[in-house]
């Protein structure tokens, strides 16, 4: 097995959690986390840790400044794979990464159980695998579901 | 200890309102993570944002958590195997943009160990019962990660 470079975005509290559930499947490669919280979780070694700007998708100030920072990560690091479970910071870090051809996973929150998220949504177009935790929202043409992360 | 937290994004005054009148006549310890609000509150002790690495502590150290329906809280404390009181936001009150906070609570509401209150007063009811009367509780424990299945069609789909 290649390793690869993997690119984890989250947005710091539940989307980070989730994603950090599903650490095991990265053991093989290595991986980049990106996320708003200003110090990064235990589990996560400082040298692997990206801070970005915290901004909602209504916010379109903080988006773009938060856009350019993650814009200039990709280019950097130059991931592989790039996966999000959430929120704006994920579905940038999907739009540059299938820009630059990595290969992009988005794992929508279990906490979106009656309808996909905003940023879930529109990550349909950037992303290769598009998936939701709640089987009643999955569809044919996407969202896929995958499972949970509980 | 009994720990508050409410996230990081909003505030949610109707939740730590309620807590800090129950607070007056109780003995517990309380130590509640309130977001971004300028109300004071005089019976509990106060923090706007936490460090990532205190709030861990706080899930550990905790007896019981309270906090608004979102995904972080609920999984922190069933990984802790940690009894949880939650709130949900309504978005008719502003306190989120949407009612997705009562969608996760109506999901995990039968989950052992995760008490939803669904007004201000079925929350007093449960600090009253839960904390003060010291009520027995049966709790959940997850594991710290995901089932190997959802790990399993993830590492296909990166070594690929």
């Amino acid at each position: 097995m290649t390793n690869k470079k993997i690119l984890a975005v989250a947005s710091a509290g539940g989307h980070l959690v989730q994603l950090l559930r599903l650490t095991p499947a990265f053991i093989d490669h290595k991986v980049h986390w990106v996320s708003t919280s200003i110090t990064q979780p235990k589990e996560i070694h400082v040298d692997s840790y990206h801070m970005v700007r915290e901004a909602s998708m209504w916010n379109k100030y903080g988006l773009a400044i938060m856009a350019f920072q993650i814009f200039w990560l990709v280019i950097r690091l130059r991931p592989d794979v790039v996966i999000s479970t959430g929120a704006a910071p994920g579905y940038f870090a999907l739009v540059f990464g299938k820009i630059i051809g990595a290969r992009t996973i988005w794992i929508d929150s279990i906490a979106n159980s009656e309808e996909l998220s905003l940023a879930g949504r529109k990550s349909k177009l950037w992303a290769d695998y598009w998936f939701t935790q709640w089987p009643e929202l999955s569809n044919e043409n996407g969202p896929h579901f995958i499972g949970s992360v509980i | 200890m009994i720990f508050v937290t409410v996230g990081t994004q909003l505030p949610f005054d109707r939740l730590i309102k309620v807590i800090d009148f129950w607070a007056k006549d109780s003995n517990s310890n309380v130590y509640a993570q309130t977001g971004p609000t300028d109300t004071i509150y005089t019976n509990i002790e106060c923090v706007k944002y936490l460090q990532q690495s205190h709030f861990e502590k706080y899930f550990t150290d905790a007896e019981v958590i309270i906090a608004h329906a979102g995904m972080g809280s609920i999984l922190n404390a069933l990984t802790c195997g940690k009894p949880i009181i939650l709130m949900p936001r309504l978005a008719s009150l502003g306190e989120h943009r949407n009612d997705h906070q009562v969608a996760t609570a109506q999901r995990f509401e039968n989950v052992d160990g995760i008490f939803v209150a669904w007004d201000e007063e079925q929350l007093l009811d449960y600090l009253r019962k839960i904390i003060d009367q010291n009520l027995t509780v049966k709790t959940s424990k997850i594991s710290e990660y995901a089932s190997s299945d959802i790990l399993d069609k993830l590492k296909n789909i990166i070594s690929k």
